[in-house]
């Protein structure tokens, strides 16, 4: 029997149209020249300003953070440098009373919600005051689980509608979170209560050694979005301006009641993964890293500054200099904060009464803790 | 008062904190217009409406999430997990998240959360429905695990988990939930958590016991008494923290112990039981503490319940071993 020819579906077809919509939004070239100025955001120039300032600031910090880390002055640490565009200026697009749902990496947004530095400090070596956060701050501390500040903003997202509020829940994750389960189930559950949620993804090319393309076959990780159903976009992470732009295009969504958006912004981590032992010579190129380097988020963003004569030389000496003395007070601080103790951390386990087990507990350590 | 279910105590007991408390929110697989897989939440998304009883995705780390994100905003979530075999889908959120995160916030961030979930077996479930899980959760610092055991501590310690500030898992052994009626009062009380029940007293045995095993447990009494023994029946209704001073009370009154679960032997609370004895009245015991239990294999396939399942035939033995020692 002649078989009849049967034309195949194109499913490829579909996959390929899909995944060239994904452009990256850039509003800056490597010069600071604005090269989309559609997508330039409406910023004032003291707004812009105080946006370098919190750049070279962080970018400080972190130099400051791993020289602390040698010195065993601090504990765990994830460099930043690299990402102070992707990391502050969609932090910069918050207002104070949104949420942020930080990833390990994330302690930069934390200091510009409203984290005093010496906290920051605290919570590295891995103590619990570092954790108590002000009053009024509406953030996380760090999650370690990647993943579970996905699933968790889903749900802080879902009270701030429910409550009425105008106001939104943001998160980051890396590239390979975007591999997690809850990653997934996060802005998807998002979607379906069209809850005021911004999902980052904040793609620097590595999962500790494992490249992006491990993670998936997926062209664009922003792609992702489609399977929830909400908007993708990827975005130049090392463009300030771009971010911001995308992040505020987010927020307003969000509080408008249309729902949560997937932001991958497409960065780069100079430094290693963290500070416990990881070598990036072991997996990356130093012609990949003077790649990256020609888009330095800060290089970029002081021209374009300078071309608007609203950045100086002087100037970033001296918001470096600041930054070096608010470690140094910060540093202090932290070392004077008391040592904890077992019947503290028995305290904060429960809130209100704690149960009989861990009262007997508490007594025992409380008088070991007296002698 | 009122005859009701089980079941009919927790639907109560829902009804009472929603109407209560409008921070309350319960949501779940299939717990909205359907009123859950079990009835638990008949008839609450029509009291209440869709913004307080309502349907999630099937996800239930997705679930856990949403419970932790709800109550970091000010509300009383109480989340259901269908059967609690799927809890693997959200341990993370529970054991990781939700236990510690009070202590991770150094305790500006309580977790007033309530994880109602049906389990365990003697009703022909299929696979990873009525496994006995409660230990896994009793080993995790910050969680409180409360297993009722009839429709008036049901309705009792479900307030009671529901105002608690802490994360409450709250166990519902699906054989009891229509087995039998009882007198439930219909004006809101509470049962306290952590507090153990004197189900009967006695002199000569203490039967430690929780969940469908307090029925199996009062059986073996009865049938102990025809011999002239008197045996005393605890119900330790938390599971974590346990109630030390009325089992070592019991214990040091009776000197002989019997620990009953239906979980396997190497799960379940019913080591700890022992060990607490141990460690508190061993002076005092006259035989060594039995136990009661499941063989340590995975849940067993339905027709094979009948064989595997701990009952009052088990605990009669282990007693009157425990009796003659």
């Amino acid at each position: 029997m002649a078989s009849k020819k049967q034309a195949p579906f194109d499913a490829v077809a579909v996959l390929n149209e899909i995944e060239s919509k994904f452009e990256v939004v850039q509003v800056l070239d490597l010069e600071g020249n604005v090269i989309n100025d559609q997508y330039m955001p409406d910023l004032t120039d003291e707004q812009l300003v105080e946006l370098m300032e919190r750049m070279v600031w962080t970018r400080v910090l972190d130099q400051r953070s791993i020289s602390l880390n040698r010195q065993g002055r601090l504990g765990f640490y994830a460099p930043t440098a690299g990402q102070e565009a992707s990391q502050l200026a969609s932090q910069y697009a918050l207002e104070k009373a949104d949420w942020i749902l930080p990833g390990y990496r994330d302690v930069p947004q934390l200091i510009w919600h409203g984290l005093p530095l010496t906290k920051a400090f605290l919570w590295s070596r891995g103590h619990f005051a570092g954790s108590q956060f002000p009053e009024g701050m509406n953030a996380l501390a760090p999650q370690i689980i990647i993943g579970a500040q996905y699933v968790q903003t889903a749900g802080v997202a879902l009270g701030l509608k429910k409550k009425g509020l105008q106001n939104v829940a943001i998160t980051y994750t890396g590239d390979g979170g975007s591999s997690q389960g809850d990653f997934y189930e996060g802005i998807n559950f998002a979607a379906a209560f069209k809850a005021p949620a911004i999902f980052v993804i904040q793609n620097n090319n590595y999962a500790i050694s494992t490249p992006r393309e491990k993670q998936t076959a997926a062209k664009t990780l922003a792609q992702k979005a489609v399977a929830a159903g909400i908007p993708g976009t990827v975005v130049d992470g090392m463009d300030a301006l771009a971010v911001y732009f995308v992040t505020k295009q987010a927020r307003e969504r969000a509080i408008a009641g249309d729902g949560p958006s997937l932001i991958e912004t497409m960065t780069y981590r100079y430094g290693p993964h963290t500070m416990a032992g990881d070598d990036p010579t072991r997996y990356r190129t130093s012609d990949e890293d003077s790649e990256w380097v020609k888009k330095d988020p800060l290089v970029r963003f002081r021209k374009f500054l300078e071309n608007k004569g609203l950045w100086t030389e002087e100037k970033e000496n001296e918001v470096m200099e600041r930054a070096k003395e608010e470690i140094k007070t910060a540093l202090k601080e932290a070392d004077a904060t008391p040592k904890q103790t077992v019947s503290q951390l028995a305290e904060i386990m429960y809130s209100g009464e704690m149960p009989a087990n861990l009262k007997e507990q508490y007594e025992i350590y409380k008088e070991k803790e007296s002698k | 008062m009122a005859q009701m279910t089980m079941i009919q105590a927790i639907t109560n007991a829902l009804q009472t904190e929603l109407k209560n408390d409008e921070n309350v929110l319960v949501f779940g697989e299939d717990v909205g217009v359907n009123g859950g897989v079990f009835r638990a939440t008949e008839g609450l998304q029509k009291e209440f409406g869709e913004d307080r009883v309502f349907d999630t995705p099937l996800a239930e780390s997705g679930i856990g999430g949403l419970a932790i994100g709800l109550s970091l905003t000010g509300f009383r979530p109480v989340m259901e997990i269908q059967f609690f075999g799927f809890v693997f889908e959200v341990f993370d959120s529970i054991a990781a998240q939700l236990a510690r995160q009070n202590f991770r916030s150094g305790g500006t961030k309580p977790a007033p959360v309530v994880i109602r979930s049906p389990f365990g077996g003697g009703v022909h479930t299929p696979e990873l429905h009525a496994d006995n899980l409660e230990g896994l959760m009793a080993q995790t610092p910050g969680i409180k695990v409360v297993i009722p055991s009839n429709p008036y501590d049901a309705k009792g310690l479900l307030i009671s988990a529901i105002r608690d500030d802490n994360p409450v898992v709250y166990l519902e052994h699906m054989k009891l939930y229509r087995s039998f009626r009882a007198e439930v009062p219909e004006e809101e009380y509470t049962v306290e958590i952590g507090k153990a029940a004197v189900v009967q007293e006695g002199t000569d045995l203490s039967i430690i016991t929780y969940g469908a095993m307090v029925q199996e447990s009062v059986k073996a009494a009865e049938e102990l008494a025809k011999d002239g023994h008197s045996v005393e029946v605890i119900d330790l209704r938390t599971v974590q923290p346990l109630d030390i001073e009325t089992i070592i009370a019991s214990v040091e009154k009776t000197g002989r112990v019997v620990v009953v679960q239906e979980a396997q032997k190497q799960a379940g609370v019913g080591a700890n039981v022992v060990s607490e004895i141990s460690e508190r009245a061993v002076l005092s015991l006259e035989a060594p503490i039995a136990r009661v239990y499941a063989a340590d294999t995975a849940y067993p396939f339905t027709q094979a319940e009948n064989v595997w399942l701990p009952n009052k035939d088990g605990i009669v033995e282990a007693a009157k071993r425990t009796l003659e020692f």
